[in-house]
């Protein structure tokens, strides 16, 4: 146990626990309560690095956040961290650091170093310029040397968590201002929150000698803290450095829980937190400004502040002899503290002539020498500071007079006052103003929202950062002096004088040949090099902070940036109002990126959807293809062939037998109420209002620009009932367009919207055999053309469940699309492929589907089609209507002048010379294979493919004018250079005549063949995988229901309701916005005006639910909903951490009430989220989605555990 | 990131449970063959973009799916009013046409 500079007594670490720890390499030992720089001090450890430009020794200069020199690596395998403050690393057993700036591999740095007096600002970009191959080489080779610190070569272990916080009033800061400020919120009873970057709570009192009330004043923040600890409606944050405030008081803070090094499974490394602060205090403090002279970056010469912290917290003296530099009383306190330990103070240099006679006093009763009107100017040392030259300042403070005198010392505490922390606040693009009075810069301003205490304010007086605490409270809350009452105590203090404005200590030689003033001690930049920038024309602080590097380090220049404007305001001759600061932007410090991302990574980086099949495709090796955010099928390879291979054969099964494709991510609305037919007709370009009931009708959705926006088929389900089909990727988008069409053009109409896409499981059975699939399934539907005919749907029981068939094709070929409630889709799969296998069915994905359509020349809306394609230039107005009866959107539009140019882009097809050659999609074609640019760009191809029917390759393209040019050849620019020659034709390749979809082969042999068909069987959304996250000492109880029932509710209740004649059951709608009622075990959720949902949850696998509602509700529209969402119930203590991670809704008992229920995100996905009361929540998410709900709770839940009910 | 209130579900939301649908009170002209190109082409594609004050169609799409007004400053990100949609923005929220 080395320690040689640790003091005997004192400081906030514990003696009775030491640790060890090793340091580039070398073993050491501090004791708890360390930080690792207060360890290496007490190690005898000066030199902690290297600089960043010119390899000089560099040592501790800070104590806190500020530290520009100490950055280390910590640890040396996949959890290595870089850029770690060595004053911020709590001492942990076995820590293992590094110098993050020693690596000089090259001898570059020393190099530049001997050569530095050569290499002024700028070098690299003046002398690499000429010839260009000179920068590349040379970037490379000063990248390779530059930077600090090296990036971890595996992949981060650790987890990384994220919370949502909401609060009345989130404390910045836990120094004296701050922790008055939350005792006198805690007093209101409102939500608190304080955040500190420290440790330990008590800022600036941890490292003070002030006393308050005769007691040291650690004992009054002990207390403090204890106080607010107890109070049940204050959180406390410590260690969580908050880096950045955003609009409406988002503030963003992050805990370090390294200390905790548990190897418990689910902890947390770091953990970002997301607060919503009705109100902000920012009680963030100063940091001290460091005096600037000729080698001020000798190891030994730290902040007065920094060697007061070290002494008081620590315990630890930097050094033995101590020269003080100030030009401010604040510092006194440090060489009296030195002093008063026992070691020896040379002498302490003000800049100032008058003194307070407190401060002449305290000197002259310890034997301090006090030099007045005198600076350090220059310090000498070669691995360390030896000597301090100080010299006698000119009247004006500019200049030096009479002969400069050489001190003795290895300590030289420096201070050339404080600058506020307003970083923050400046985030809300706020400026800053210069003070005069204080030497600092101050806010000029804040929001209302938001206050400010203490330092932050210039404040140097701790009476008063007490009272601006509770007064920022009074200001925020509008509450008088009687109001809120906090009874402050005395504090031991003296008031400080008036301190001077030095930022630099004059040299005896100009500054460009004195040696090096640093200004920026982590980027090496000095006051010559500022100087330099002036002189080249650079004006503003922000033109010279790129162009010399000012700030641009990891410490984003805290102590330096205010030392360089003053040294540019010097040369320029403006003052430091007018140069002003550089913006501030956040993050206040360096913040890792596992933080930002928490759990959205890996598996759980993006929601994933599945279909109620989607497990039958897993077990069938589907490879995946990413539509949004659902998992579809792409090919189904079969031992080893390749994806041509595989997707030849499905297509080919679909043209000459039968087969079958999942189609449930189809986006499905229900539409219905007395105006539908209306509704649905102004919406596509062709008419619906005459359609019978029972068929279906393709229709062009239109933006009112008249551009394609969605297409699908709709299907008249009942004279008021209409359900329309959406490409997968657009339903979202859809149902908003049409709520926005309903709700702010037409909201007198009748309609009522539902999104019934993840209700229904769809099974496409395609192909010349499809109709005896589907007899087999269904052996009482007459399947003929006359009965059952082209483009019309019927609704039916298969194997004892409501089903409905859609007679339509996406292929061409005779198909029908089968749709079941999601909950049994997996059985109707498993039946179908029975049904199918006589057949030889094959199951095909979505690139089988894109071939097949695009040898009909069917377009994909957003494949084809990108939002300027009208339906002239689709070729597509044989779906829009003549007539002008019906306003349709998108009609005006139509006639357009500029829609009519004959050389707009238009939909043709194209077929290749080489009919093996596959064009590239997105493919520019040209008139002739040219590389001469530009060349005249006559369209592009938007789908291409071998088609397996055809023997050839077909695509899709928009060409300029291409409906008058079918014959035409074009140039195809291929990937690497060449070009690919096809002919411009029809945008259909198969069947012209449409014949295929009539067409009834029938195969009586293998009709023998068929089992009948069995009852389909109930699957729950997800399948939980128990082995891995189980735990006995569960957090988190999590059942899924297998069996309930879910109603969705649409309609106006309000004219029967003032009528006084509803139906008894409309009484028990909740109409107060997100709450629940029940009735009879039914409980019903409002969702939005005019909208619930009923949900029944079944205990018995047996018992049937009530048809409570189904029957009974008038005028609303009833719709089942059970298959599209699973319904998870959470039970255990730590339910309510499991969703501050999981959603930004505040779930404080204030908002979230005994019968609230909202609908909200959850787990980057959205679920109503019901409150059960006795502890239990209730979330209700869309199935598609269930899975991967599930798999984030778990993983949510690691930390506390998970236990799965059935 | 902004917080907005909803009028409907009546309490405060993160701005990623909304989507911007873009200026409020545009209305669709009621007899649209009246209109030449130009008139016709101001009604789809003109807005006002001021810097300032700002009428725009919020949609709650994760919560109620409800449409609603909202007066917010582009300079500041303040929300200074919220409004139904049908309703008129309050007094001094009427912007200079
Ligand atoms: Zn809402």
């Amino acid at each position: 146990m080395n320690q040689q500079r640790r003091l005997n007594t004192g400081g906030r670490i514990d003696r009775t626990k030491p640790l060890e720890f090793t340091f580039n390499g070398k073993s050491y030992s501090g004791y708890q309560g360390d930080t690792l720089a207060s360890a290496l001090i007490a190690n005898g450890v000066t030199e902690v690095g290297r600089s960043f430009k010119y390899f000089r020794r560099r040592g501790i200069v800070g104590a806190g956040v500020e530290e520009p020199n100490a950055i280390v690596q910590l640890d040396s395998n996949e959890t290595s961290t870089p850029n770690l403050r060595a004053t911020e690393i709590e001492l942990v057993d076995g820590l293992s650091a590094k110098s993050a700036t020693t690596t000089d591999r090259l001898g570059l740095r020393r190099l530049s170093s001997r050569l530095s007096s050569l290499m002024p600002v700028g070098f690299y970009y003046k002398t690499l310029i000429r010839p260009k191959i000179v920068w590349d080489l040379g970037e490379k080779l000063i990248r390779d040397t530059a930077g600090f610190g090296s990036v971890p070569n595996d992949r981060d272990p650790d987890i990384y968590d994220k919370y949502h916080h909401h609060c009345d009033v989130l404390i910045v800061g836990g120094g004296a201002a701050g922790l008055c400020a939350a005792l006198a919120a805690a007093e209101l009873g409102i939500r608190v929150m304080v955040a500190d970057e420290q440790a330990e709570f008590g800022g600036w009192l941890l490292s003070s000698s002030t006393t308050i009330e005769d007691r040291a004043s650690t004992e009054w923040v002990d207390r403090a803290v204890t106080a607010l600890r107890a109070h049940p409606n204050v959180m406390l944050l410590p260690r969580t450095t908050i880096f950045g405030l955003y609009d409406h008081n988002l503030v963003m803070g992050c805990e370090r829980l390294v200390h905790q090094q548990s190897s418990a499974p689910g902890f947390a490394r770091e953990c970002l937190h997301q607060i919503r602060a009705e109100q902000v205090v920012l009680a963030t403090g100063a940091l001290e400004r460091p005096l600037t002279f000729a080698n001020n970056d000798l190891p030994g010469i730290m902040l007065s502040s920094a060697v007061l912290t070290y002494l008081n917290r620590y315990a630890v003296t930097p050094g033995n002899d101590l020269v003080l530099a100030t030009t401010n009383d604040l510092a006194y306190e440090t060489a009296f503290a030195w002093h008063d330990v026992g070691k020896r103070v040379v002498a302490v240099c003000d800049t100032r002539a008058d003194l307070a006679a407190d401060l002449i006093n305290g000197c002259e009763a310890r034997n301090i020498p006090i030099l007045r009107e005198h600076v350090v100017t220059e310090a000498h040392g070669k691995k360390c500071l030896k000597r301090a030259v100080v010299a006698l300042l000119s009247n004006d403070k500019r200049g030096l007079v009479g002969k400069s005198q050489t001190l003795n010392c290895d300590v030289l505490a420096t201070s050339s006052g404080w600058n506020p922390v307003i970083h923050l606040n400046a985030h809300t693009r706020t400026m800053a103003r210069w003070s005069e009075e204080d030497v600092s810069f101050l806010l000029d301003a804040t929001s209302p929202s938001i206050a400010t205490a203490g330092a932050i304010n210039g404040v140097r007086r701790l009476a008063t950062c007490m009272s601006e605490g509770v007064d920022s409270i009074r200001r925020l809350r509008s509450l008088s002096d009687d109001e809120l009452v906090l009874p402050l105590p005395r504090v031991d203090e003296i008031p400080p004088s008036r301190a001077d404005e030095v930022f630099k200590a004059p040299h005896w030689r100009v500054d460009s040949r004195a040696p090096k003033q640093f200004v920026d001690f982590q980027l090496d930049v000095t006051v010559s090099d500022i100087q330099l920038a002036a002189r080249e024309g650079y004006r503003t602080i922000e033109h010279v902070k790129r162009y010399t590097a000012l700030g641009f380090g990891t410490d984003q220049g805290k102590l330096g940036n205010v030392n360089g404007i003053a040294v540019l305001g010097d040369t320029l001759g403006l003052s430091m109002s007018e140069i002003g600061t550089t913006v501030f932007r956040p993050p206040y410090t360096p913040v890792t990126f596992g933080a930002i991302a928490g759990r959205s990574v890996g598996a759980l980086f993006d929601p994933e959807r599945h279909t109620p099949m989607h497990s039958w495709h897993v077990q069938h090796g589907a490879m995946w293809e990413n539509v949004g955010q659902w998992k579809r099928p792409w090919y189904y390879p079969q031992s080893s062939e390749s994806m041509h291979e595989a997707v030849n054969r499905e297509v080919l099964a679909a043209r000459n037998g039968v087969a079958v494709l999942d189609a449930s991510t189809l986006g499905k609305i229900d539409v219905q109420g007395k105006d539908a037919a209306m509704f649905v007709d102004r919406i596509y370009s062709n008419g619906f209002a005459k359609l019978r009931v029972g068929r279906c009708r393709y229709g062009l959705m239109l933006r009112d620009t008249g551009m394609i926006f969605d297409d699908g088929v709709t299907a008249r389900l009942g004279e008021d009932h209409f359900l329309i089909h959406t490409t997968t990727g657009n339903a979202d988008a859809v149902l908003s367009w049409l709520e926005l069409w309903h709700q702010t053009e037409w909201p007198d109409l009748d309609v009522r919207l539902t999104s019934v896409t993840d209700q229904w499981a769809t099974a496409a059975v395609v192909g010349p055999k499809s109709r005896m699939v589907v007899a087999a399934l269904c052996p009482d539907l007459d399947l003929s053309n006359a009965r059952f005919p082209f483009m019309s749907v019927q609704s039916l029981e298969i194997g004892g469940i409501e089903a409905r068939i859609f007679r339509v094709s996406f292929s061409g070929e005779l198909s029908y699309e089968i749709n079941v409630p999601a909950q049994f889709g997996l059985s109707l799969w498993e039946q179908i492929m029975a049904a199918g296998e006589p057949y030889g069915i094959t199951p095909y994905g979505t690139e089988t589907m894109h071939v097949l359509r695009a040898e009909k020349g069917f377009i994909i809306a957003g494949q084809d089609t990108d939002g300027s394609m009208t339906s002239a230039d689709m070729n597509m107005n044989w779906c829009v209507r003549k007539s002008n009866d019906v306003d349709f959107v998108g009609r005006r539009s139509l006639a357009l002048e500029d829609y009519q140019r004959p050389d707009r882009l238009q939909f043709v097809g194209l077929e290749t010379t080489d009919p093996s050659q596959v064009l590239p999609e997105g493919g520019q074609l040209l008139k002739e294979p040219t590389k001469k640019t530009p060349a005249a760009m006559q369209g592009y191809v938007t789908s291409s493919y071998f088609s397996a029917t055809l023997g050839r390759s077909i695509a899709l393209a928009m060409v300029k004018g291409g409906h008058n040019r079918l014959g035409e050849t074009l140039h195809c620019s291929l990937r690497g250079g060449g070009f690919s020659q096809a002919r411009v034709v029809e945008p259909s390749f198969y069947d012209l005549n449409n014949e295929a979809q009539k067409v009834n082969v029938v195969d009586h042999d293998a009709d023998q063949a068929i089992a009948p068909i069995t009852g389909l069987q109930r699957s729950t959304g997800v399948t939980l995988k128990t082995e891995e996250v189980e735990s006995q000492t569960a957090g988190v109880s999590l059942r899924q229901w297998r069996n309930f029932r879910l109603l969705t509710l649409v309609g106006s209740t309000g004219e029967n309701r003032k009528q006084g004649n509803s139906p008894p059951l409309l009484e028990t709608l909740p109409v107060e916005p997100c709450t629940w009622s029940s009735e009879d075990g039914v409980q019903v959720c409002w969702l939005g005006p005019n909208r619930w949902m009923s949900l029944e949850l079944i205990d018995d696998e047996r018992s049937e639910s009530s048809e409570f509602f189904a029957s009974q509700l008038g005028d609303i529209s009833v719709i089942d909903t059970t298959g599209a969402y699973s319904v998870f119930s959470l039970t255990g203590p730590s339910v309510n951490e499991l969703l501050l991670k999981s959603c930004t809704y505040d779930f404080h008992e204030s908002v979230f009430r005994a019968n609230s229920c909202v609908r909200t995100t959850f787990a980057k996905t959205q679920a109503l989220v019901i409150n059960q009361q006795n502890n239990r929540i209730d979330l209700v998410v869309r199935r598609s989605y269930s899975d991967y709900v599930y798999r984030w709770i778990a993983d949510a839940s690691r930390e506390f555990g998970i236990r799965l009910v059935n | 990131m902004l917080r907005i209130y909803c009028p409907y579900c009546e309490s405060v939301r993160d701005e990623d449970e909304f989507h911007c649908v873009g200026e409020a009170h545009i209305k669709r002209p009621e007899r649209p063959d009246d209109l030449n190109d130009q008139e016709w082409g101001e009604y789809l594609h003109f807005r006002t973009n001021p810097r300032g004050e700002h009428r725009e169609i919020w949609h709650h799409a994760v919560g109620c799916r409800q449409h609603f007004n909202v007066v917010r400053d582009t300079e500041t990100y303040e929300i200074r009013h919220v409004y139904r949609i049908g309703e008129e923005p309050p007094h001094e929220a009427v912007l200079d046409e």
